[in-house]
């Protein structure tokens, strides 16, 4: 060892080449490249965030000279927090904000996953049926019903936004959690059954064929041979479910008033009024997107999977 | 028992022959009770229609009744299913839950909605529901604003050419060998993950403010005077453009960051011992294998955009003078101020007409770029 050193040492035996040196230039450089422009578009990802977590602290003046960073050059105050009633001093007190942010957060909660759950439901019954067995009803066959699932993604919600709202009225579902949930049931049964079809479609059909071989019934094979296995995907479909209708805004816009509106009709009607502060309207944002936040960190795995699923065939 | 079924291309399929006999008895009763429910369903519904129509009162606050008694026949119908036709309706049973939610929540009210595209309804009007013929389909033709919506929404859809592009970089960069990936996957995620209302007031009200706003600080700072996103029609336009954007590149991100990675390593090592540069690299090996996933990455984003509302709904309400308007909003709104269902009950359906013949269109045309090429 110590006289390979040496002579590399002296004679310049294992010396890079110019052109390997060059090569290394060419490596470095577009090493940086990447970097800088990953932490550029991470920065153009993260900052909305960070403004609205920052201003949560503000107050008028820190807005109006435009100051960035909290302790250095604002000091931040709990005033965002406070006008909504969870800020330190205030948060054992009686607030009537927060007692409806925490109404909405519950109704958004509530619907959203209980819409979440009955599409992960029919959609991963309707799935695993299309992936196995051959179905006809009249002319349907398993690829129309297939694509009679999938068009529905291609439906605009305002096609039915309109017609629901007058049916809702008749049928006293209006501004009530059932009918919000079904409604998002549906809006999100497309993508459920996009991603299980990928899913079950993974699962090979001898593990269905031996359990029958075991006295298993259709279903029995099913729950507690399939499922298990598929349950992944299903975790999968059921978070950008949750995501979605966590998010929905347009029908709860037009189908809720009082009673079971969520939270993003909460935010929107606060934005229109113009008395609002930004600091107070900070905390509302982000309060409403925080679980949000923390789903995308600790279950983005799942996400990825869910979006991910049927783009590669 | 059992057998691969050969029939069918698809070898996923499970083909199952069971010898089990049904009683007759068993048969009837299931028949019965499917009948007996839908006999129910139509008597209530029959019930309900004459007390609407003829002024008898029979005591129906709502069309509550008849829902129940839908819900009733549906459940009857599937259990009906299994009791006559045995271990086929218990295969049936998979599907037909899925089917009649979505047949009863879709097909009937767009039914229902043919029927008020063609009348004048207000619903703040007791008159209630009138009929009038082609009247909301000439106002159509003369609204200015609607057809603005539609261009808008061509403009729009346009504009996801630039999305696809920022997304390819991304998903090459994040494929490419560096550290920290699943920060910059979490960090990259996050915009899609915030609900588009939050989003408005955090971008489109705050940082886009026109006198304290960061980027409107930034853009004073480039030299740009009097910075205002949302005055002139253009700029307003790109705005919206870049907060939907924002929200929405990671969903193709994502797409194609899976097809990136399903893509075999070997193939670009072996364009590169072959002496490839990088860039041949991209244009010959990568994006032609690329293609489908591509495809279906950007129809499914064309899809999201022909729903998008939510942000300009809530930021502009599309203003100015209606540049910024998608189909959506324009159609929220004009119910909002004069809470006619009818007319956009109408311009929803005209709207609906366009999407299915240019998806149908665009499928196709997909299909066809989809094939590898030799």
């Amino acid at each position: 060892m110590g006289a390979a050193k040496n002579m590399s040492n002296d004679t310049q035996i294992f010396a890079d080449s110019t052109s390997d040196r060059s090569y290394k230039m060419q490596w470095w450089s577009s090493r940086v490249v990447i970097y800088v422009v990953l932490l550029l578009w991470a920065i153009i990802c993260l900052f909305p965030i960070y403004w609205t977590i920052t201003t949560t602290f503000k107050t008028a003046a820190n807005v109006m000279k435009g100051n960035m960073i909290p302790w250095v050059d604002y000091d931040p105050k709990w005033l965002g927090w406070k006008s909504l009633g969870m800020s330190p001093d205030t948060i054992f007190t009686e607030s009537t904000v927060r007692a409806e942010f925490m109404k909405r957060f519950r109704n958004s909660a509530l619907i959203s996953v209980s819409a979440s759950a009955l599409a992960v439901l029919l959609g991963s019954f309707a799935a695993y049926g299309l992936s196995r067995f051959n179905y006809r009803f009249g002319f349907m066959r398993n690829s129309d019903i297939s694509f009679f699932f999938l068009s529905q993604l291609i439906l605009p919600p305002v096609v039915l936004a309109l017609p629901f709202l007058v049916l809702y009225r008749e049928l006293a579902l209006l501004d009530t959690h059932i009918g919000l949930i079904l409604i998002y049931t549906l809006s999100v049964l497309p993508i459920v059954i996009w991603i299980m079809r990928d899913q079950f479609a993974g699962i090979p059909t001898e593990l269905e064929e031996a359990a029958y071989i075991d006295g298993l019934s259709v279903w029995g094979a099913f729950v507690t041979i399939i499922l298990p296995i598929a349950l992944p995907g299903i975790a999968a479909a059921f978070i950008l479910s949750l995501v979605l209708t966590w998010n929905e805004y347009f029908f709860a816009a037009l189908l809720t008033s009082t009673y079971s509106n969520t939270l993003p009709v909460m935010v929107a009607s606060q934005t229109g009024s113009q008395g609002i502060s930004w600091w107070s309207m900070a905390a509302l944002s982000f309060a409403a997107i925080m679980p949000l936040i923390f789903i995308g960190i600790f279950l983005e795995k799942f996400i990825i999977k869910g979006m991910a699923a049927g783009a590669v065939k | 028992m059992l057998g691969k079924c050969h029939l069918v291309n698809n070898m996923n399929h499970l083909y199952v022959v069971s010898d089990e006999h049904i009683p007759f008895g068993r048969k009837v009763l299931g028949r019965f009770l499917v009948w007996s429910a839908a006999v129910l369903l139509v008597c209530f519904g029959a019930l309900q229609l004459l007390q609407v129509n003829s002024g008898l009162d029979f005591g129906f606050q709502n069309w509550r009744p008849t829902l129940y008694a839908y819900v009733l026949w549906c459940i009857c119908l599937c259990w009906g299913q299994v009791l006559t036709y045995g271990e086929k309706g218990k295969r049936q049973l998979f599907i037909l839950p899925a089917v009649l939610f979505v047949v009863s929540l879709t097909v009937f009210p767009l039914l229902f909605g043919l029927l008020i595209a063609f009348s004048n309804w207000n619903l703040s009007n007791p008159d209630g529901r009138q009929f009038n013929g082609l009247d909301n389909l000439r106002q159509m033709w003369q609204d200015p604003f609607y057809w603005n919506a539609l261009w808008n929404m061509v403009l729009y859809c346009i504009a996801i050419i630039g999305e696809y592009a920022i997304a390819f970089c991304m998903a090459l960069l994040l494929n490419s060998e560096i550290r920290a990936r699943k920060f910059f996957r979490v960090a990259f995620l996050m915009p899609l993950m915030l609900s588009p209302v939050a989003v408005s007031w955090m971008i489109g009200k705050s940082m886009l403010e026109a006198r304290y706003g960061p980027l409107s600080r930034l853009a004073r700072f480039f030299g740009v005077e009097d910075p205002s996103f949302f005055s002139s029609a253009e700029v307003a336009r790109l705005t919206i453009m870049a907060m939907d954007a924002w929200t929405y590149i990671p969903l193709m991100m994502i797409m194609i960051l899976a097809g990136l990675q399903a893509i075999p390593k070997e193939l670009n090592e072996a364009a590169k011992v072959d002496g490839a540069n990088p860039w041949q690299n991209f244009w010959e090996i990568t994006f032609p294998l690329m293609l489908p996933v591509s495809i279906t990455a950007i129809l499914i984003r064309i899809i999201f955009k022909l729903k998008l509302a939510d942000i300009v709904i809530s930021v502009t309400s599309g203003g100015p003078g209606g540049a910024t308007d998608t189909v959506t909003s324009f159609i929220f709104r004009e119910y909002r101020e004069r809470s006619n269902v009818g007319y956009g009950t109408l311009l929803a359906f005209v709207y609906l007409f366009f999407i299915v013949i240019f998806m149908t269109i665009l499928m196709k045309l997909a299909e066809r770029w989809a094939q590898p090429k030799t």
